[in-house]
């Protein structure tokens, strides 16, 4: 019967779907506010003279914006045009994802930069619409203009009043640090061992991070929040960052932004990355004539012209900067005009991406640990070393075939004496009627649930690079459990990942469980007023989205503007940096979800005392017992069947809390305190897509729950209502 | 003095912890009230200036979309997920309980597997299955999706709870004549109300609150849901904090209207049954 009912509403969907089919352009794009409106003003301005395109453009938030598009655009469900920043154009070329553009005689109506950031192998790969650049801003209030030099910084340290800040920016992300590398006269990668993280000239620029550091010129530990704030309060001379900042600066404050200083110990000019974006077309696209034509005009100057007068963006068409006297004339626009000549276009091949981690790595040991400059660069290219490790090398998969044949040819033997035997014994009619109640849900969970998970599992046996995968047996699992790149006991490794998963997930039951039974206890005992009102308030943290309250938490956490040390200091006491070492870390993410689970342990709690018969506490109270003899003999033990199975899920949930530990402490200091899932996710997605690593990472830890949740359910069963 | 110990000690250790349990929260209302929306190291978290202005920017944004169409589609998103879950897993659970059949034990202990599985690795196949359905870019592909995440936890919580529901009613209905249908629909869920309550408000939640599963589905700013509309303001470079803070509130306001009609029916469905009996 339902089953039936879920069948119909199957085909039902299925028709409904095809709706979505349809012959129009479409456009993805992250832009919000200001800038959205000036695309829409463009694509207006081309829909009046190309009447018959039909356009659709569609915003996606920017975190799923390049998994989105991987995802789609091979199976035919992506845009025919994307915007996109240039730095994954080598991975979507690799792929095949991208149409090159031919015809490449207009190259000189784009800074050149932005042309070449879209190049791979010698193609042209998308039009460049904007560029993206750091630069330096100055608090007219606190500094008449901004120093030339890096000797002039430090010199202004000594001028400045006590509280202010002479330099302001997120010095932990090798995005900001650039400028000075690239000032000091480092390259990157250029066949340098270490990409070039470890030669004297980086030494070098740690050298002046630590300098600056250690002199007072910049805080320690420095988020985007922390530098608006000061910035806006005046405690901050200078503040080196992106146009994005502009929209964060408060009303009032008097402003100015200047190119970047020079690198004093070198005379060249601090050299920021530059990020173009471009207008891509997808190699899918059905209709890419006229998606090239779209193309044209929005990176074309008549449509350059109205995003930079409307969307304020630094637009990378040359001839719109001489058209256009609002551009042109803008102090702040102009000032990154004049930056642009003296950028690094950010490499565009997936190389790229083994870069961040090592670097950031380097850089917060010399902003929160004191290292110097030569451990940093140490511990970088050894970060390096890790994440580069050679894939295991390419297998035969002839074994593999015949042992997975085994195993099938064994299931299906298995499944075919199980039916034989099950109509042998009658039961056949039985297994029907079974099936019709409970087919519904096995088939959702089997089709939806286990056919992908087993399609992950057989990626374990693979190794991903670009789009191509490899063959390795069991190579990934080997290279895991060897711990292959690291040491054994280092953040990383397999093992020290187990031994934290293992700590978080013991401290947050015993934390939910003991926070959860002792308020429904309180909650549960006789005549308590306001019991309604306590219910609702406690259930709080478990109704409000947990995305968001976890990135509160991260902030209630900061060092110089989280609540917390705040309070700390309101009691006399010293703040804490609790990002920097392993267990303050840790502690801040346990906090977070310990608060966000002991409301469900107390639901369950308070559901199971609620349903304890009271006479039994009357019979106790007949024989004598006191209060602790009650509960352990009263309490404990009615309340047991019904904590033991939510033990058991919390457990699992607990083991595999991806959100908390991401964006809480993001495994810091050092992915110390990663745990599996989460070290799964930055193999899959941070660490160049080793996509079969991660997939073996996901088999490991399938493996150890499956072996607890054999273990648990045994030990469960003793506890089973009769 | 002892017996006002007693009775004041409970109430200071809830009220303790009830302000630890809003004050995260209270910080939400702060940066979404506050005119510059963002966190500074004042403990207190009631906001010195307030504007609405976060809440009607909400509600401004958008061409094709407006924030009450992207509402309207998590309500029907998150609803869909709930009828499903329930009928299926009522039926399920139903089965789990009452019935003896060949590889019931098979069955059970798959859906509990189902709850170990690491997420991580899994998009690119579901996405491969759901286009293969034809089920890409539509609100019955996502539901069906959140679905399969709640379906087990509903099934395992419902079939212990029926495991106490004592047999005697339905064994009367049987002598009486009554099919396996109508035991099922006419005693068997009215007796089980608190518990499909609970399992009634995970599967909701489930599906209200997920972000990257919908981003990736769904191809169409008129089928977005909340979540998705509201990650729009994280962006590469910076987030708008108070929008985002804003957001959520908004977000988070049935999911309390509904823990709040719920509330006697949680603190008894969800375990209730597994004692009594």
């Amino acid at each position: 019967m339902l089953s039936r009912i879920f069948l119909l509403c199957l085909v039902l969907t299925t028709g409904f779907s095809a709706l979505a089919e349809s012959s129009e352009l479409t456009l993805w794009h992250s832009y919000r506010g200001a800038e959205e409106e000036a695309l829409q003003k463009s694509v207006d301005v081309f829909n009046a003279s190309h009447g018959e395109v039909d356009i659709t453009l569609l915003s996606i938030p920017y975190e799923v914006m390049a998994s989105k598009l991987t995802t789609a655009i091979p199976r035919g469900h992506g845009p025919d045009l994307f915007i996109f920043a240039h730095e994954r154009v080598g991975d979507w070329t690799e792929s095949g994802l991208l149409e090159p553009i031919a015809d490449r005689t207009s190259d000189d109506t784009f800074f050149e930069a932005t042309v070449s950031s879209l190049e791979y192998d010698g193609s042209l790969m998308g039009l460049p619409l904007a560029f993206k650049s750091l630069a330096l801003f100055y608090n007219k209030d606190v500094i008449s203009s901004a120093p030339d030099t890096t000797d002039g910084i430090i010199r202004l340290s000594q001028l400045l009043p006590k509280g202010v800040y002479p330099l302001l920016y997120q010095a932990d992300s090798f995005y900001f640090h650039a400028p000075w590398f690239f000032g000091a006269g480092a390259r990157l990668f250029d066949g340098q061992p270490s990409g070039g993280l470890q030669s004297p000239e980086a030494i070098a620029s740690y050298e002046l991070l630590y300098r600056w550091r250690s002199d007072g010129i910049l805080p320690s530990e420095i988020s985007a929040s922390l530098v608006t704030n000061l910035f806006n309060q005046n405690q901050a001379a200078l503040v080196v960052n992106g146009p994005w900042f502009l929209g964060e600066i408060a009303e009032g404050v008097p402003f100015g932004v200047a190119p970047l200083p020079i690198v004093s110990a070198t005379g060249k000019r601090a050299t920021p990355f530059l990020t173009a974006e471009g207008i891509f077309i997808s190699a899918f696209s059905k209709r890419k004539n006229d998606a090239m034509q779209l193309a044209t005009f929005l990176a074309g100057e008549e449509s350059a012209v109205i995003r930079g007068e409307v969307g304020r963006q630094c637009v990378a068409n040359r001839k719109a900067w001489e058209i256009s006297t609002t551009l042109s004339e803008d102090p702040i626009l102009g000032a990154f005009r004049m930056q642009v000549e003296n950028t690094v276009p950010m490499n565009n091949s997936p190389e790229m991406r083994n870069i961040w981690e090592p670097t950031t790595v380097a850089l917060k040991k010399i902003l929160m640990g004191g290292a110097s400059s030569g451990d940093a660069a140490e511990a970088a290219s050894r970060r390096y070393a890790a994440i580069t490790r050679e894939p295991p090398a390419q297998t035969s998969p002839t074994a593999y075939f015949v042992i997975v044949g085994v195993l099938f040819t064994a299931l299906a033997l298995i499944a075919f004496r199980w039916l034989r035997n099950v109509t042998r014994n009658g039961e056949f009619g039985e297994l029907l009627t079974g099936l019709r109640w409970v087919g519904p849900a096995v088939l959702a969970t089997g089709v939806l649930v286990f056919v992908p998970f087993i399609a992950a599992l057989g990626l374990s046996f693979f190794s991903h690079s670009n789009g191509d995968y490899t063959f390795v047996g069991l190579g990934n699992f080997r290279s895991i459990v060897s711990a292959e790149g690291f040491g054994v006991f280092q953040p990383l490794s397999f093992y020290f990942a187990l031994a934290v998963t293992v700590l978080w997930t013991l401290v947050n039951i015993i934390l939910h469980v003991g926070i959860g039974l002792g308020l429904a206890l309180i909650l549960n005992s006789k005549g308590l007023r306001l019991k309604a009102m306590y219910r609702v308030l406690l259930i709080l943290p478990w109704a409000v989205p947990n995305y968001i309250t976890a990135l509160i938490w991260k902030g209630l956490f900061h060092r110089q503007l989280g609540a917390i040390n705040g309070f700390l200091e309101l009691l006399g006491m010293e703040s804490v940096s609790w990002f920097s070492s392993f267990w303050t870390a840790f502690v801040a993410n346990v906090s977070t979800n310990a608060w966000l689970g002991f409301p469900f342990m107390m639901v369950t709690c308070l559901g199971a005392l609620q349903a304890i018969p009271s006479d039994l506490y009357d019979a106790a109270d007949l024989d004598g017992a006191n209060g602790v003899q009650k509960f352990a003999h009263v309490t404990w033990p009615l309340l047991m069947p019904a904590l033991v199975p939510a033990i058991m899920l919390g457990i699992v949930w607990t083991f595999n809390q991806f959100n908390i530990v991401y964006l809480v402490s993001g495994g810091e200091p050092d992915n110390a305190t990663d745990i599996l899932i989460s070290e799964a996710y930055r193999w899959a997605f941070a660490r160049r897509e080793q996509y079969g690593y991660a997939a073996a990472y996901s088999a490991l830890i399938f493996i150890l729950l499956l072996g607890w949740s054999i273990f648990s359910t045994r030990f469960a069963k003793r506890f089973e209502t009769r | 003095m002892n017996t006002l110990w007693r009775k004041f000690l409970p109430h200071f250790i809830l009220m303790i912890a009830s302000t630890v349990a809003i004050y995260p929260v209270a910080w939400v209302l702060k940066i979404a009230l506050s005119p510059v929306g963002g966190m500074d190291s004042d403990p207190n978290p009631i906001p010195s200036e307030v504007t609405l202005s976060h809440f009607l920017s909400l509600t401004s944004q958008g061409e094709g979309a407006s924030f009450g169409i992207q509402f309207m589609n998590s309500i029907l998103v998150a609803g869909a997920t709930t009828a499903i879950s329930i009928l299926v897993s009522c039926s399920a659970a139903y089965g789990f309980s009452r019935l003896r059949f060949p590889g019931r034990e098979v069955g059970l202990m798959g859906l509990m597997l189902t709850q170990i599985f690491p997420g991580v690795v899994m998009m690119v196949p579901l996405y491969i299955i759901l286009d293969n359905l034809g089920l890409l870019n539509s609100h019955v592909g996502l539901a069906l999706v959140y679905c399969t995440t709640a379906i087990p936890f509903c099934t395992w919580t419902l079939k212990g709870y029926l495991d106490t529901v004592p047999r005697e009613l339905e064994e009367a209905a049987v002598m009486d004549g009554a099919s396996r249908w109508v035991i099922f629909s006419q005693i068997v869920l009215p007796l089980a109300k608190p518990a499909i309550a609970v399992t009634a408000l995970f599967s909701f939640m489930t599906a209200w609150n997920e972000f990257v599963l919908a981003a990736t589905l769904l191809n169409d700013e008129r089928l977005f849901t909340l979540p998705v509309a509201l990650q729009r303001y994280v962006g590469e470079y910076q987030t708008d904090w108070g929008t985002f803070a804003a957001g959520a509130i908004v977000t988070s306001l049935p999911v309390m209207a509904l823990f709040y009609a719920l509330q006697k029916n949680l603190v008894g469905g969800l375990t209730a049954g597994a004692v009594k009996g």
